[in-house]
């Protein structure tokens, strides 16, 4: 069963004179194995429609059911939805607060009652899931790299083990190559079956990446589609702090010169048409 | 967020009146001519002319009258307690008596003159705030201290230190709030458990709050160092305070008004109501 988001609004502060509407009418579904992109400019509601699907917001109007469960206030399930949907905040090494690594990424299941060695597997298999070395789990993980304290973060939701996986701006503050990892790594958790939803203001990842993608501006959703269908659609109709990717932008000059080519073309793949065209 | 809306009292709303355009040194004074003022009226008439100064401030500050005493709602309580403690603390002549508590009538007197003058406190320093603006109060404050900087008093510092700590309160409520789901997200419990289970699990939000509050406080200081702030030395200003007619003013007038209420207190009132 999947994620599904019906009609959701919202508004910050409603009723007063600094009421904000930061989302308005978004629907969409995310299944498990699937891999989705919402983008959007700063302010879009990006943030905000990600704390409605694990219920840390519950919608104004419309609903956010999970796997069957309507998020409520006051419903004795919302636990369960947080840890059915795994989180990840933006920046969330800010989090931290254990001694090591290991208390760190044990926080999560421990709170779920996990205890003896099903936590002590539970923290070994998400370390080994996001690539991390055994040796570090007594470390401090303020003592980490940022790439290595994105990864213990990361571990700590994975460890609850999420049917989907929510997180906001995962590249956030990452070098090229964090982020390269990150998205080889991301793509490993969708193939083991979990629903993953990234939120990002990077184009190039969400083209590359996704299954789908949802445009979102000033919290409505412009567009939805795959990564083919969004690249020709923003070429069309520009959205505002969306920057379109240089290769994107080559591949559709290179369509407009008759080159038969998709619009979300790898590297490789570009160098071939071309090696093609020119013999 | 739920935290900063009711965090009504003492909040500044930005505005256009004769009372906002004061200059702040001036609303500081006369907020402490108040409170001065406020400990020499005893009698329910001195306080009806209290209440009447009251109305005239609302009037001037173009801030209803309503939401100036809901502001205070916070302090009902307090204001209670002290009615209350002094009921029952107060020898004099007894009145009657519930079980091992003696309510004399001193008591009451006692009580209703400290229970006004505890409400009107709250009120007036409240109303300082609200029409004064954060940054404007501490400079405020700065010129006032500065002569005791001839006695090593750091008064700009302070000032600085004021401004910064005013700053950054919405700030920390924003992370507070961020950190909170977070943990929340990780399966945190903050509402069920025993006192003391309860109490633990707030660790995983004020470690990571620390933290960051110490990130935030290096990184300011290295932001001000690079724009050559030196602590205790001597800065230009871009909006000096001007000190104007209207200033002295409202002063005088201030202290005229208070003048009056003592003379009614003294001269007046006994002879009326005797």
């Amino acid at each position: 069963m999947p994620i599904e988001i019906q009609n959701v609004s919202y508004t910050y502060n409603s009723g007063t004179s600094a009421a904000y509407e930061a989302l308005s009418d978004i629907s969409f579904t995310v299944e498990r194995g699937e891999w989705i992109a919402i983008v959007g400019h700063t302010g879009s509601g990006k943030s905000t429609l990600a704390q409605h699907m694990n219920a840390l917001l519950l919608p104004q109007s419309g609903s956010v059911t999970v796997d069957g469960i309507k998020s409520r206030e006051k419903s004795k399930e919302l636990r369960t939805v947080r840890r059915k949907v795994g989180l990840v905040f933006q920046y969330p090494e800010q989090q931290f607060f254990a001694e090591t690594v290991r208390e760190e990424i044990a926080f999560a299941p421990s709170n779920w009652g996990v205890s003896g060695d099903d936590l002590e597997r539970s923290v070994l298999d998400a370390a080994g899931a996001v690539g991390l070395d055994t040796a570090l789990l007594e470390n401090n993980p303020f003592a980490l790299s940022g790439g290595q304290r994105r990864r213990v973060a990361l571990a700590s939701i994975i460890a609850m083990r999420p049917d989907y996986l929510v997180l906001d701006e995962p590249t956030a503050g990452l070098d090229a190559t964090g982020i390269r990892e990150l998205s080889s790594l991301l793509g490993r958790i969708r193939d083991s079956g979990l629903g993953v939803v990234q939120i990002t203001h990077d184009l190039q990842s969400a083209l590359t990446e996704s299954s789908r993608i949802l445009v979102l501006e000033n919290g409505r959703c412009v567009t939805s589609g795959t990564p083919e269908e969004i690249a020709s659609y923003l070429l069309d109709n520009p959205v505002r702090g969306l920057l379109i990717p240089p290769l994107v932008r080559f591949c559709a000059g290179l369509r407009a010169r008759g080159v038969r080519i998709n619009l979300t073309s790898g590297l490789p793949e570009v160098l071939a048409r071309l090696e093609e065209a020119r013999g | 967020m739920s935290l900063l809306t009711n965090m009504t009292l003492g909040q500044f709303v930005p505005g256009d009146s004769f009372i906002h355009a004061l200059d702040p040194r001036c609303k500081i004074v006369c907020t402490f001519i108040l409170l001065t003022g406020l400990f020499m009226a005893s009698s329910p008439a001195d306080f009806a002319l209290w209440a009447a100064l009251l109305g005239i401030l609302s009037l001037l500050s173009k801030t209803k009258l309503r939401v100036i005493l809901r502001s205070a709602r916070s302090v009902w309580v307090l204001v209670a307690i002290t009615a209350v403690l002094n009921v029952f603390w107060t020898p004099g002549n007894e009145i009657f008596r519930i079980g091992f508590f003696r309510v004399t009538q001193e008591g009451l007197t006692v009580a209703f003159s400290m229970g006004m003058r505890l409400f009107f406190l709250v009120i007036f320093a409240g109303m300082l705030m609200m029409t004064t603006s954060p940054m404007a109060f501490s400079d405020g404050l700065e010129r006032l201290l500065s002569p005791l900087a001839k006695l090593r008093f750091p008064a700009s510092e302070m000032a600085m230190m004021m401004t910064i700590a005013l700053r950054f309160i919405p700030t920390l409520f924003e992370e507070t709030d961020r950190i909170l789901k977070a943990q929340l997200s990780r399966g945190a419990d903050f509402e069920t458990g025993s006192v003391i289970k309860r109490a633990r699990s707030f660790i995983p939000v004020l470690i990571p709050l620390f933290v960051l509050v110490f990130q935030r406080a290096e990184n300011l200081a290295t932001a001000m160092e690079s724009r050559c702030y030196v602590a205790g030395k001597k800065r230009s200003r871009l909006n000096p305070l001007v000190w104007c007619a209207r200033d002295s003013g409202a002063v005088l007038m201030l202290l005229a008004y208070i003048a009056l209420v003592f003379f009614f207190d003294r001269v007046v009132f006994p002879v009326m109501f005797s």
